[in-house]
């Protein structure tokens, strides 16, 4: 999209006038993209990184999917907003080079709240995170502004959405995804007319008249999202969802709907995150990371190929870069810089950046978060399931969940439903196992 | 910084056979992932050699494509940076580079206005790390006008190709054959020089000046007696790359453990631009062992000791033996191959049988059949 020189703009110039500041750095659509919640149904994977820095498919973080449509799709002014444990993102981000959002004017910014004169605040709300960034938008005086979650896996053009925004004469675009009817309860949904004109929406109905769920992604026209923050900034915890879109509707702004038909996955819970990654190793993935017109960008730090060794068994799986493999590895996703020893068995599991798996260990329907160390002879996924002590609905669906940098000692046992974080002993393991249901939470550090 | 660098990457070799039709030497993909200029590249950066000039001539598209940004070295600095020079015509000159030296001759601009008080030469087609500041401390401890970084190669090692070196005591040069038809010695210039600016401009003047433009043979072997030309003897793993034979050899080397973790695992890192490409995927039916595989491979079939470049498509029933199948091949189903390197873009149809032997590895190169318009 880059510059916009209008014939106004020119036309000021000619008039004697100089070419305002605003003119030149004046974007068509910036993008906000929130990237500052917990994601706490991840467990112990978002014990100390923020959900859109979680890794996905191997080498990706969740971030690289909306960052990769922003720039596909010419948006080249994105402000990443930030506020829960925000190092990894930052360091993810950096100056925007993987994305090329590293610009002269615009490019990736990050935006942390911050201490203000009177009234500082954390992000309270969706909405008021953006509110508290009102100067960073004024600066580029959009015409639009996309808004946009850190939280799913997705490849969308904005600039068709944006087409349809401006065919429509709309003042606030909601994408949306047609669900299943049976599934329309457990989302917010919208309903049009058939013009794609929204009349009302409906959170969480009992009896949905739509099956349009909104996807948490929005254009506004400026002007109108500049006037409702400020008129809502005394809401408190003010979101889109429940304050800023219902006001728009009350205003009368024209509201439209636009339906987005493509593969677009929420990956907020354990069992949907590891679904998601287990769909990258079908045949012919519903979402194909191997096409060359939509690519997905990361910062990705290695450069050496994997390594398959002599003994190794590979089928069915992706492997990241810089990888060792000397064991066998079944129906699964491995990150890059993971090393996996002589007589491994990995099996239907997820293996992040930089872990390393002992010896003869089995690990079985696990996720194992970046630099993380299992000994040897160990065996992750044994026994019978059972509900989760601590967390019954967050560490649930069998799966063993392992948060980074933890350091697992050599011949434990482990059982389904389980979560481990940090470095732990074999004095944490009566009898060298944690039965299934069970939680190890350490802090320490690795020596 | 106390040095510029100066990468001489013009080359051609028709011992690389088909290889170098598409491509300069310093292009050659190495390893899965590198190319061969990579690594004179980052042992530059990783010797805090922050201005670095790259000199191409033979079919630098490649190169240059490999060379599209100096992020991927860290040379994208405010101060110095990555330089390519691809030969001009320019008012005072109409000719392409006729050697080494003038190469050098034709962009002493470069060295003039440059403060620093060494340069450090490279060339493209070495796969070695080393720290050029070593070589430096060492140059000036000897008090040398030149030193040139040297390897012993082993005994029965065909020097042929190289520049042999015969040294007194104290590693002073006293011989230098270019590649001699029998040699007893096995010492070889590795094609990396240290020498201070000043004097580099001076030779490269005279040289210039007596219409000779071999770096070598008039200035290293011109100048043996009256300037002091030492020998650095590099202890750690050098290969050059430039015929097939030691192509597929170093390539083959990085499924070694020991020289793979040298090269991956030890500090400092090997850099390269970065592909923005998926992992590579598995896919039921794949068979792989003793192989290194790049990202955006995909693979169905068997693949045993090989190497995989990236974007590699291994058909159904394919069997992969002892070949180096190089970037963005495509194997079609139930086609054989072994003891080949298969050029980059190749398309390999179904049910077919490529056999190279092991001390003739055969070249592939068939038509990109998948990107027709």
């Amino acid at each position: 999209m880059g510059l916009i020189f209008t014939h106004t703009n020119w036309h000021k110039q000619i008039k004697g006038k100089k070419l305002e500041v605003d003119d030149v750095i004046k974007k068509e659509m910036i993008a906000m993209l929130l990237a500052g919640g917990q994601g706490s149904r991840l467990g112990v994977l978002t014990a100390n990184v923020a959900k859109p820095a979680v890794s996905f498919g191997g080498k990706y973080r969740i971030i690289d999917f909306p960052l990769s449509n922003c720039i596909n799709s010419g948006v080249d002014t994105v402000g990443v907003l930030t506020q829960y444990q925000p190092l990894k993102l930052n360091t993810h981000i950096g100056i925007g080079i993987p994305w090329d959002l590293d610009r002269n004017i615009g490019g990736v910014s990050i935006l942390p709240p911050y201490e203000k004169s009177s009234n500082s605040e954390w992000y309270t709300g969706t909405a008021n995170a953006i509110y508290q960034n009102l100067e960073y938008m004024e600066y580029y005086n959009p015409e639009y502004v996309l808004i946009l979650g850190g939280d799913h896996i997705y490849k969308m053009d904005y600039e068709v959405m944006l087409q349809f925004h401006k065919d429509n004469k709309a003042d606030v675009t909601v994408a949306t995804i047609p669900v299943p009817w049976e599934d329309a309860g457990r989302f917010g949904v919208a309903i049009t007319d058939d013009k794609k004109r929204i009349s009302e929406f409906e959170e969480k109905p009992a009896n949905p008249r739509s099956n349009l769920a909104s996807m948490g992604i929005y254009i506004f026209s400026w002007p109108v999202l500049r006037d409702a923050l400020i008129k809502l900034k005394d809401q408190p915890s003010c979101d889109f969802g429940m304050h800023v879109l219902p006001y728009c509707m009350e205003k009368g702004d024209r509201l439209f709907a636009y339906e987005y038909n493509g593969y677009w996955k929420d990956v907020g819970t354990l069992a949907a995150y590891w679904e998601a990654n287990m769909e990258l190793i079908e045949l012919i993935p519903e979402f194909n990371l191997y096409e060359e017109f939509w690519k997905i960008y990361t910062k990705s730090d290695r450069i050496p190929p994997q390594f398959i060794s002599k003994d190794a068994i590979i089928d069915k799986a992706i492997i990241g870069d810089a990888c060792e493999i000397y064991g066998e590895v079944h129906n699964s996703v491995i990150g890059s810089g993971v090393y996996i020893g002589p007589g491994v068995v990995v099996r239907d599991s997820i293996i992040m950046n930089s872990s390393s798996i002992g010896d003869r260990t089995i690990v079985e329907k696990a996720v194992i978060a970046e630099n993380v160390v299992i000994g040897n002879d160990c065996h992750l996924g044994v026994g019978e399931e059972a509900p989760n002590v601590l967390k019954a609905d967050v560490y649930a669906f069998g799966l063993t969940t392992i948060g980074e940098n933890s350091v697992i000692p050599g011949g434990i046992k482990i059982g389904k439903n389980t979560a481990i974080s940090g470095v732990t002993e074999p004095g944490d393991y009566p009898n060298g196992i944690l039965e299934s249901g069970q939680v190890i939470i350490k802090a320490g550090d690795r020596q | 910084m106390r040095a510029v660098g100066i990468v001489l990457a013009g080359g051609n070799s028709n011992r690389l056979k088909e290889l170098s039709h598409k491509r300069a030497v310093a292009a050659m993909p190495i390893a899965g992932g590198y190319r061969s200029i990579d690594f004179a590249l980052s042992n530059m950066s990783n010797s805090h050699v922050q201005k670095v000039a790259v000199l191409p001539q033979y079919n630098a598209k490649s190169l240059n494509e490999h060379l599209n940004s100096s992020k991927w070295w860290d040379f994208g600095r405010k101060q110095g940076g990555l330089f390519v020079f691809t030969p001009t015509i320019t008012a005072e000159n109409g000719n392409w580079y006729r050697g080494t030296a003038d190469a050098i001759a034709q962009n002493l601009a470069f060295l003039k206005s440059s403060h620093e008080p060494y340069v450090i030469i490279a060339s493209g087609d070495g796969v070695y790390k080393l720290d050029y500041n070593k070589v430096l401390e060492y140059h000036i401890s000897k008090k040398a006008d030149i030193t040139v970084v040297t390897k012993t190669l082993h005994e029965e090692a065909d020097t042929s190709r190289f520049g042999v070196i015969r040294t007194d005591e104290d590693e002073r040069i006293m011989e230098f054959e270019e590649k001699p038809i029998v040699s007893d010695i096995n010492k070889v210039s590795t094609g990396v020089y240290v020498i201070r600016r000043r004097l580099l401009i001076e030779l490269i003047e005279q040289a210039a000046e007596d219409d000779q433009f071999d770096f070598v043979k008039d200035i290293l072997i011109r100048y043996k007696n009256q300037k002091r030309i030492y020998a650095y003897e590099l202890e750690s793993y050098w290969s050059n790359i430039s015929t097939v034979d030691s192509y597929y050899r170093t390539n083959m080397d990085f499924l070694k453990k020991d020289i793979r973790d040298y090269f991956f695992k030890e500090y400092p890192d090997v850099y390269s631009k970065v592909d923005d490409l998926p992992p590579a995927k598995y896919n039921v039916g794949s068979n792989v062992r003793n192989s290194l595989v790049s990202s955006g491979c995909i693979i169905n079939g068997t693949v045993e000791n090989s190497i995989l470049f990236k974007e590699v498509y291994v058909g159904n029933n394919v069997t992969i033996k002892n070949s180096i199948i190089l970037n963005d091949a495509y194997i079609g189903d139930n086609t054989y191959i072994e003891n080949c390197i298969v050029e980059s873009r190749d398309t390999i149809r179904a049910n077919m049988k490529y056999i190279g032997a092991e001390d003739n590895i055969r070249i592939v190169v068939e038509k990109n059949e998948r990107y027709v318009l």
